[in-house]
């Protein structure tokens, strides 16, 4: 175990498979009491408390991008072996087994499930704040119930079982998927002002805690 | 098609930076340096804004350095999203861009030169960081009412606005950042036939900028121009008015926008 794997600043591993602004994830989440770093290092990445795979993007360059850094088994095996694990936007998507944005690219299938195009007469991307609808409480959506936050985004998850919450955009639309010790926001926490970084707070708790009990 | 009954406003202040430093006098007694656009940026953070533009209008070929140095330190201290454009001219300019934390740029003069540049963009790193940032002037006569201009709006370019609306859409941007060149610092109010030209032309997000000069100009640019957000910059700049307080007049004005204090 690293010293950052201690109660105090949890080691989180934010995948870096070099796409876009991924730094601002890494910020945020530093500034909410994580030592987070931007990594490929699968060393790091073993070590980490938590693991957050952010994301902006396409679906199928970043699957592409993940397959070439190696991080998508490395995604694998952190979400299957309990550490507190959160995907981001893309992210969230990258976690289903395919997307209607990129027929034929499989997924990382961590979540069963196709993700498609957000249906209706609305603008693509949906790019705006929105509010969410808790739907199953959740002890990482502590404080967020009809909170404001940020999404960009033109596909969407399929509505299950697994929805924590959503927000309406011509009907309801996932935006948040909790599975065990996956979560998944199709907002941009790191983006969200205040809500965004009390999720990040949230979820750095759930890696301090998993760290402790470990 | 628009479909913007189901989207909520948004507001957002501007901030002209030239190497480094904000160009026009910033207003706000307590700050202690008014001229630094990142710590302008994380104000009107705190304050509500929904998202924050920062046009570069650095000349000089030290620029990149400069520039990409202010996206580093708004990433670490701002915590909504942020736009920068100005001067960016190829994919590996927009790639540094977003590695330091930039969440959207947006093409102007580069783009109508070479349209490409946005798909290059939308291809590489998503439509969602694609803005493409247009200029128009209202032409006398002519075959098209709206002409797009570059260099600041100086330099005529004979392209029709709506029509290269539509294409650079086409090509994959994400969102528009449409000015009136006629009515930028006249305080006198949005282009409102220009924007809602726009707005139907193209199915992404459309900001309306320039002539801002009052919180109704707001309202109307929502609801005459139909736009999904609205720029503006001396209104905040200068103290007259805070984000907040333009957020609850559009509220009042029955436009749905997240409250500031949220």
């Amino acid at each position: 175990m690293s010293e950052g794997n201690g109660a105090g600043r949890p080691l989180i591993a934010v995948l870096d498979y070099g796409i876009g602004n991924l730094r601002s994830a890494q910020k945020s989440l530093e500034r909410m009491g994580a030592d987070a770093r931007l990594t490929a290092d699968s060393g790091v990445i073993a070590d980490a408390a938590g693991v957050v795979l952010p994301g902006v993007g396409a679906f199928g360059p970043c699957m592409a991008a993940l397959e070439e850094t190696g991080l998508d088994q490395q995604a694998r095996t952190a979400a299957a072996d309990g550490r507190p694990f959160l995907a981001i936007c893309i992210g969230l998507q990258l976690l289903y087994e395919g997307s209607e944005e990129a027929p034929g690219i499989a997924g990382l299938g961590i979540v069963p499930g196709i993700v498609r195009l957000l249906p209706g007469n609305v603008k693509r991307p949906q790019m705006q704040w929105n509010r969410l609808d808790v739907r199953t409480p959740d002890p990482m959506l502590e404080g967020l119930d009809n909170a404001w936050v940020y999404f960009v985004h033109s596909y969407v998850a399929p509505m299950a079982e697994n929805v924590a919450a959503v927000c309406d955009y011509g009907g309801p639309v996932a935006a948040v998927v909790a599975d065990g010790n996956v979560w998944a926001t199709q907002f941009h926490p790191e983006k969200s002002a205040r809500p965004g970084l009390r999720l990040l707070e949230n979820f750095v708790s759930q890696a301090r805690t998993a760290a402790a009990g470990g | 098609m628009s479909a913007n009954g189901s989207s909520n406003a948004r507001i957002i202040p501007c901030l002209d930076v030239d190497a480094g430093r904000v160009v026009k006098g910033v207003n706000f007694v307590d700050l202690t340096d008014a001229g630094d656009p990142v710590e302008l940026a994380a104000r009107y953070d705190q304050q509500g804004a929904d998202e924050v533009v920062f046009l570069d209008i650095t000349a000089s070929s030290d620029r990149r350095e400069t520039t990409v140095e202010l996206v580093h330190r708004t990433a670490e201290e701002v915590f909504i999203p942020f736009t920068i454009g100005g001067g960016i001219r190829t994919v590996d300019d927009a790639r540094r861009l977003l590695r330091a934390g930039a969440d959207k740029v947006s093409v102007n003069t580069a783009a109508v030169n070479r349209p490409e540049l946005v798909a290059e963009i939308a291809e590489e790193f998503g439509s969602q960081c694609a803005v493409a940032s247009i200029d128009a002037r209202r032409t006398s006569g002519g075959p098209f009412p709206f002409e797009v201009f570059t260099h600041g709006g100086r330099t005529p370019t004979g392209i029709d606005a709506i029509e290269y609306a539509m294409r650079v859409t086409d090509l994959g941007a994400g969102e528009i950042l449409l000015t009136s060149m006629d009515r930028d610092g006249t305080r006198g109010g949005f282009d409102l036939e220009l924007t809602k030209a726009v707005v139907d032309a193209v199915n992404v997000p459309v900001i309306a900028s320039g002539g801002v000069g009052t919180l109704d100009h707001l309202v109307e640019g929502v609801l005459e121009g139909r736009a999904d957000a609205v720029l503006a910059a001396s209104i905040f700049h200068f103290g007259e008015h805070t984000v907040a307080e333009a957020k609850a007049h559009m509220a009042a004005a029955g436009i749905p926008i997240r409250p500031a204090n949220a």
